[in-house]
């Protein structure tokens, strides 16, 4: 590290790891309930797991983001975070809306949109935090001596992610409009404005990793995020072909959704080209393996798996099925979960001082946890097929249908001891870097 | 070769099309179409409060509706069709779990007031022109 108040991205990193383990408690709770084990039912029912599940997955991906933002800002803008005390402040109160929503969750105190749970006088506490982080990023970068490409792409993401949670504040009486504007949120935040984050964090660390041409690397941004924007704002209409909206969109969707894959593709070339590329061999092979990870994986769970049921005909079958949960997954891990664990491994030998690059456990961790999430959607895949063709199909019940496909879920709940047998290990390495000090502030640049 | 410049131009100019033809779209749809479809006509405040319960017990968390939701319990929006209204009703107003087929659902014990508005809400969107979803099981026998 180079500058003092780079510091405050580990506690917002050790946030991170906090949330996903308990993230991975009521992904279990779910995965016992799917196979005929709903014990906890009285006291957190499927709907209250499933709403802490995917909430904790956000939060968590988010505080790993503005982690990552407060380490590279400085870095690349050349100037200190212009006030560490703020970004204290404001890591307490994610943590603390983090927190009340989650418990809200098991008290009825929710709304019932997908991925939108936070009720909407909780928003507000979130708008106000957002907005912080925005500032001090944003003031920082603007009185910074630099202002580079990769920050710039970094930061927009930032940005526009923020400005696309409003239109998931709006009340609507109509539940297709509700739908309508829930998309801008979900799918403007990862198949938009996320990848510019990804892309930014990527570019960031390729740079250092790989020690290749800043101008080589920051043009191929460009280029990734162009495709992105491209094929990812149109392609919001692979969620509108059965909402209760036109045909138009059948064709739209199909078509830019179909082409979403690409800037994925772009990801994992770009990665693997620059590892070729680079004449320096940075020490860290820990995070070089998650940076290349992220890259491919996040290619086959977005864009493959996205791919295998994004075209209006396979999606009229697919859709609101176990197939979606599959992609789901693979998706979220690869692309948004395994960028941020790239960034951690990458930031904390620096934070501390202390250079673990390839430790056992390390290694350990990034094989498991893959291997486990790769099982975890062969698992969810099967279900989901044999769901789509005895019940969307064949027409048989929903319910009978699942008492087939519930030894999957035993497979489902193997897997995802194995990934969490990982995600162990990484926190396990977490704790042992220790806390950051100054002593590990660095001189010499470039490292 | 592409230059960085000309790169930066396909991302800004790239964006700001897409983004001008998806607001374009978006607007046509929200005005034209999504009255029409959903019969906004049919919107009355039985069916909006029956959406305040829905969306007040995240029924979402374990079900589907017009294909978005959870995988634990069964897609509704054409239950009102499939099981009618007293099926449903019995389902909201039972104070033990209602199971049908092992897995429970939450015992709301719902009044027969708020009942009857999540039944309105039901039927309302079993309404809604989906382009066709759910489709018709072809290897039916
Ligand atoms: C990192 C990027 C991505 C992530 C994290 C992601 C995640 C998800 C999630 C969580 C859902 C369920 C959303 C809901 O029902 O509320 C979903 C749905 C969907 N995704 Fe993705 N996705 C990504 C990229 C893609 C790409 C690139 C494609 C297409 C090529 C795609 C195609 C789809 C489709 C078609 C659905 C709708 C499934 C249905 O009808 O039930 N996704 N995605
Ligand atoms: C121990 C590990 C895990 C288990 C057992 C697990 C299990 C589950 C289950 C059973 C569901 C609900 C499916 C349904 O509605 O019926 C779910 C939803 C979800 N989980 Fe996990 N999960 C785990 C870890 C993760 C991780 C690490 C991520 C992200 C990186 C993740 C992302 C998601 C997402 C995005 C959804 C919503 C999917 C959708 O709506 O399509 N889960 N999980
Ligand atoms: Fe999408």
């Amino acid at each position: 590290m180079k500058y003092k108040s780079q510091k405050v991205a580990y506690w917002f990193f050790a946030l991170s790891m906090l949330l996903l383990s308990l993230q991975i408690v009521y992904g279990f709770i779910m995965a016992f309930a799917h196979m005929g084990y709903d014990v906890l039912h009285q006291i957190t029912p499927f709907n209250t797991a499933r709403a802490v599940h995917t909430n904790l997955l956000v939060v968590w991906l988010l505080s790993g983001f503005m982690g990552a933002a407060y380490y590279i800002i400085p870095e690349e803008a050349e100037n200190e975070l212009v006030s560490v005390k703020l970004a204290y402040v404001q890591l307490i109160s994610l943590a603390v809306v983090g927190v009340v929503a989650i418990v809200g969750y098991h008290f009825n105190y929710w709304e019932g949109r997908k991925f939108l749970e936070i009720p909407r006088p909780l928003d507000w506490l979130v708008v106000v935090n957002v907005l912080t982080f925005l500032g001090i990023i944003l003031v920082t970068l603007f009185k910074g001596k630099k202002r580079t490409t990769t920050s710039l792409v970094l930061t927009m993401g930032l940005v526009f992610a923020a400005l696309l949670y409003l239109p998931g504040m709006i009340w609507f009486d109509n539940q297709t409009m509700d739908s309508f504007f829930r998309w801008w949120v979900v799918h403007l935040w990862v198949e938009g404005v996320w990848e510019l984050i990804m892309g930014g964090i990527l570019a960031f660390l390729l740079i250092k990793i790989t020690g290749v041409d800043r101008e080589v690397i920051e043009k191929w941004l460009y280029v990734i995020v162009g495709l992105t924007f491209i094929s990812g704002i149109l392609g919001t209409g692979h969620h509108y072909y059965y909402i209760g909206v036109g045909k138009a969109w059948l064709i739209i969707g199909g078509i830019f959704s179909a082409m979403e894959p690409l800037a994925f593709l772009g990801m994992a070339l770009f990665a693997i080209a620059m590892y070729r590329k680079g004449e320096k061999k940075h020490p860290n092979k820990i995070a070089l393996s998650w940076t290349l990870g992220t890259a491919i994986v996040s290619f086959v769970g977005a864009g493959l798996l996205g791919l295998a049921h994004t075209l209006p005909g396979v999606n009229m079958y697919t859709h609101g099925t176990l197939v979606t949960a599959m992609h789901g997954h693979l998706a979220f891990w690869g692309a948004y979960g395994m960028i941020v664990l790239a960034f951690i491994s990458y930031a904390l030998p620096n934070l501390t001082g202390r250079k673990l690059y390839d430790s056992t456990t390390g290694l350990l961790a990034f094989w498991l946890s893959n291997i486990g999430m790769v099982g975890m959607t062969v698992a969810f895949g099967v279900a989901g097929v044999a769901q789509v063709y005895l019940e969307r199909k064949v027409g048989l019940e929903f319910g009978d249908v699942q008492k087939e496909i519930q030894v999957h879920f035993v497979v489902l709940a193997v897997c995802a001891t194995f990934f969490t047998t990982g995600i162990g290990c990484y926190i396990y390495e977490f704790i042992k870097y220790g806390r950051p000090n100054d002593e590990a502030l660095e001189t010499i640049t470039n490292l | 070769m592409l230059s960085k410049s000309q790169a930066k131009v396909f991302f800004l100019g790239g964006t700001i099309v897409t983004f001008a033809i998806f607001l374009g779209l978006s607007w046509n749809s929200l005005s034209n179409e999504v009255p029409k479809k959903t019969h906004e006509e049919n919107l009355t405040p039985q069916v909006i409060s029956g959406k305040h319960i829905w969306e007040k017990n995240n029924c979402m968390g374990c079900h589907t509706i017009l294909g978005e939701g959870a995988y634990y319990a069964p897609e509704l929006t054409k239950v009102y069709e499939r099981r009618g209204e007293a099926y449903i009703k019995a389902a909201v107003m039972s104070k033990t779990p209602w199971a049908p087929r092992g897995r429970q659902m939450v015992a709301y014990a719902m009044t027969e007031q708020e009942a009857n508005d999540v039944v309105a809400f039901l039927k309302w969107i079993g309404e809604v022109d989906l382009n066709g979803f759910p489709a018709k099981p072809d290897l039916k026998k």
